[in-house]
């Protein structure tokens, strides 16, 4: 068996996206729902929002640390593994990175150090101001990581000169047509994560009978949020469907796994797809449907792979199995959701342990609906890295051996396998750890002393 | 007619790059050294010197690594494939040293299982950063606009060499640091320790001066022809001059000078070897002109740097200007 590094490239960006998509699905939203409590806090001056912040800040302190450690790795990839793109593409999109790491760190630098250890230092509007800040800035990394992507997928606004893509028209590579329907989609996304997260910490505190206040608004919030953005989020994500069906059709084909034209087009429910024979086996299929969602008519058309050469048709494993994932995600947090809220509207809520337990069980779906959707998304894109005009296999770089790849991937994994684990755990013992009563200057944090809320407020009082 | 960028990007690509070699340079040093401290108080003195700096420092890394992309995306694409492994270990062991430097603080059963991490992970990134210097000076092996040497061809002399010059480099940094940020014993520990490492930078500085010219024809005829050896003769002059001011400050009280002397003479190394490669910003290959961008490509990326860039230097110098003085082992910054 021959080390092919192209390949072996491909499965080490993946891994170390993979983890750091994590970190980013994770704090966008959370970073957003502090601001929020901080704002309610600010507002009312109630304790509650006062706890539940300080809970969370905490916690969004390590896994912000995580993904500025875990991002630092990124650009540097395009380099190691993807010379060839980085020469070929970098007129486009390095700018779009660069603005990225520039805001970020902008913000990050002037306001997460307010946010983390400013609340005795600056009057509470500053805090409040400091959160609205990073929250901000977490969504314009956002913003300008999906404009690099969106770009890759429905690359416009440039001209190519001798093999190289040179930028023409700024506003049109930003704004790239897959553009708004990806951001609005991830963000989403990473919002739902976000607050089944919330909800699902609120479900473990209030069946240990811990912080029963913070933890039935934790869970109320979190029910208010998904009403709306649940269903939202499927609505984006049938736009998205029809922005790729005009721009990247042979991804739509191996997302339906449909190898044949058809019109009308079924809709494949499940199958085994084999790309060689370019067939689907044991598909179960609904007649007419795969038309209704797809072109909102009844025998709309939807083109097949064999519509392209065999080299040009991106694997259709990958997307069609990581789609039904994504969307079977989906269906169960609408159910959640809306078993929710029948639970609430009749009072049941928290009387209903069985459901709070349902609530800690699909906790983590957003994280793997992210993961899912982001396969689903890059793997339709192949064979190529920027669509339509340069290949995969033509951005590695030459000269690495397949060997080279193997180790890097293997240390990449190794120390993977240690920075993350060791920072969940952690995260799991600030979960564990619970609201506290008292939020005091971030010595407290080092010196294990929690307990003591009197001492430490006499010491934060001497300190200001 | 098109304003040419690239001189504005060259200088802020030298900035960008010079700074991160002196303010990581420093953090990583006391990483280095803090190896080397014996006792628990010292240990915890040391590490909250550079607690609420270090991540901000190490921020200078992805600047770095992008404005090379941005305005010399060729360079990028030829250089860092060439450093395949020594980046690959220079990431990990960053990523190793930050989560260490968190988890530190926070856990206590493994506390010295990430102390030792914290110092590996510092010995080996700015071993990587030494090697990656190296191989840039050595130069590349190209065709066309690819590398095409293999992966492992900074594993020979004068890259592993200049990796472990780095290493009493980034550790004279680190000496001067803490000679400004501690007092009593430990200070005059650093001190100490300072001068070993200036004995070692130097013989370094001699070694590069020598075995670059004698390897390249062209920098020996750029340094030693006539003219050029009296106007650049004051480089290693002034060099001198700071090597003695910096064994002076070492040896006698001066608090702060023994940090400046340590930047000055990575500033003349700089400058140094600045002059020996001009204009290649691919070496013997490539200029800084042929590997440029497009001009609509930098002046994008001009606007928002210039928009942003004073503010974050601004913020930084602030945040120095918080933490001034000396701290302690106490300092409740985490």
């Amino acid at each position: 068996m021959t080390l092919d590094p192209v390949l072996l490239s491909r499965v080490q960006w993946a891994w170390v996206i993979a983890w750091h998509i994590l970190l980013p699905a994770f704090t966008v939203g959370l970073a957003s729902y502090i601001a929020v409590l901080e704002g309610l806090y600010l507002f009312t001056g109630r304790q509650i929002w006062f706890r539940i912040s300080g809970f969370w800040t905490r916690i969004f302190a390590v896994s912000f640390g995580m993904g500025v450690v875990s991002g630092i790795i990124m650009p540097f990839q395009f380099g190691t593994n993807w010379s060839r793109f980085s020469d070929a593409a970098g007129d486009v999109i390095s700018p779009l990175l660069a603005y990225e790491g520039l805001m970020a760190f902008f913000l990050e630098a002037s306001f997460l150090g307010v946010l983390l250890f400013g609340r005795r230092l600056v009057p509470a509007w500053a805090h409040f101001f400091a959160a609205l800040m990073v929250a901000f800035g977490t969504l314009l990394s956002s913003f300008w990581i999906l404009a690099t992507n969106s770009w890759m997928q429905t690359p416009q606004g440039y001209k190519v000169v001798d093999g190289r893509f040179e930028p023409i028209d700024w506003f049109a590579i930003v704004f790239s047509p897959s553009f708004p329907y990806r951001l609005s989609h991830n963000v989403t996304a990473f919002y739902i994560t976000t607050a089944f997260i919330v909800m699902g910490v609120g479900a473990w505190l209030l069946r240990r009978g811990r912080a029963i206040d913070d933890a039935r608004m934790m869970i109320r919030m979190a029910l208010n949020l998904l009403i709306i953005l649940v269903p939202l989020q499927m609505f984006l994500g049938d736009q998205h469907g029809l922005n790729t069906r005009e721009y990247q059709p042979a991804k739509l084909a191996a997302i339906e796994g449909r190898y044949d034209t058809a019109h009308p087009t079924p809709l494949t429910l499940f199958g085994i797809p084999d790309d060689a024979a370019a067939t689907m086996r044991y598909a179960i299929e609904v007649p007419y449907l795969g038309s209704l969602i797809l072109t909102h008519s009844w025998d709309g058309v939807i083109k097949g792979l064999k519509e392209w050469p065999v080299d040009q048709r991106p694997p259709v494993g990958p997307p069609f199995f990581a789609f039904r994932v994504m969307v079977g995600i989906a269906f169960i947090m609408l159910f959640m959701v809306a078993l929710g809220w029948i639970l609430r509207l009749r009072g049941q809520l928290w009387d209903s342990d069985w459901y709070l337990r349902l609530c800690q069980w699909v906790a983590p779906l957003g994280f793997v609906a992210v993961i899912a959707g982001w396969t689903t998304t890059e793997v339709g894109r192949q064979p190529w890295t920027v669509y339509g005009l340069l290949r995969t296999a033509d951005s590695v770089s030459p000269s690495l051996t397949g060997a080279d790849v193997v180790l890097s991937l293997a240390c990449y994994v190794v120390v993977y396998l240690i920075m993350f684990p060791t920072g969940i755990a952690f995260m799991v013992g600030l979960v564990r750890r619970g609201p506290q009563e008292e939020e005091f200057k971030p010595e407290i944090i080092e010196s294990g002393l929690p307990n003591r809320p009197f001492e430490n407020a006499a010491r934060a009082a001497s300190d200001s | 007619m098109v304003l040419d960028l690239v001189p504005i990007w060259t200088a802020l690509l030298a900035l960008a790059v010079f700074y991160y070699v002196v303010f990581d340079g420093f953090d990583l040093g006391v990483g280095v050294l803090y190896g080397l401290v014996r006792t628990e108080v010292d240990r915890r003195t040391v590490m909250n010197s550079i607690a609420p700096v270090w991540d901000g420092n190490e921020t200078w890394l992805v600047f770095g690594g992008l404005g090379l992309l941005v305005a010399f995306p060729l360079a990028f694409a030829i250089i860092i494939p060439a450093v395949y492994f020594p980046i690959l270990i220079m990431l990990l062991a960053l990523v190793f040293r930050g989560v260490a430097f968190e988890f530190r603080f926070k856990e206590g059963a493994l506390r010295s299982f990430w102390d030792r991490a914290f110092c590996a992970g510092a010995i080996l990134a700015t071993f990587a950063q030494g090697v990656v210097l190296g191989t840039f000076i050595q130069g590349f092996k190209v065709d066309g606009r690819h590398f095409t040497g293999t992966s492992f061809d900074w594993v020979s002399p004068f890259p592993l060499a200049t990796g472990l010059a780095l290493i009493f480099g980034y550790c004279l940094l680190g000496a001067g640091w803490l000679v400004l940020k501690t007092e009593g014993d430990l200070q005059h520990w650093a001190r100490r320790v300072g001068i070993v490492c200036l004995m070692l930078v130097l013989a370094a500085i001699l070694g590069v001066s020598i075995w670059t010219p004698m390897s390249h024809g062209e920098i020996a005829q750029r340094w030693f022809g006539w003219p050029n050896i009296v106007f650049l003769s004051p480089v290693p002059i002034i060099t001198a001059l700071i090597a003695i001011a910096e064994w002076y400050a070492l040896r006698h009280q001066y608090e702060f000078m023994p940090f400046l002397g340590a930047i000055g003479l990575f500033l003349m190394s700089f400058i140094g070897i600045a002059i020996s490669l001009w204009p290649m910003i691919v070496p013997y290959h490539y200029t800084l002109w042929q590997a440029t961008s497009s001009p609509s490509t930098q002046a994008f990326m001009l606007i928002g740097t210039l928009f942003l860039l004073p503010i974050i230097l601004m913020y930084t110098a602030w945040s120095y200007w918080v933490f001034r003085g000396k701290v302690s082992e106490t300092l409740g910054y985490h």
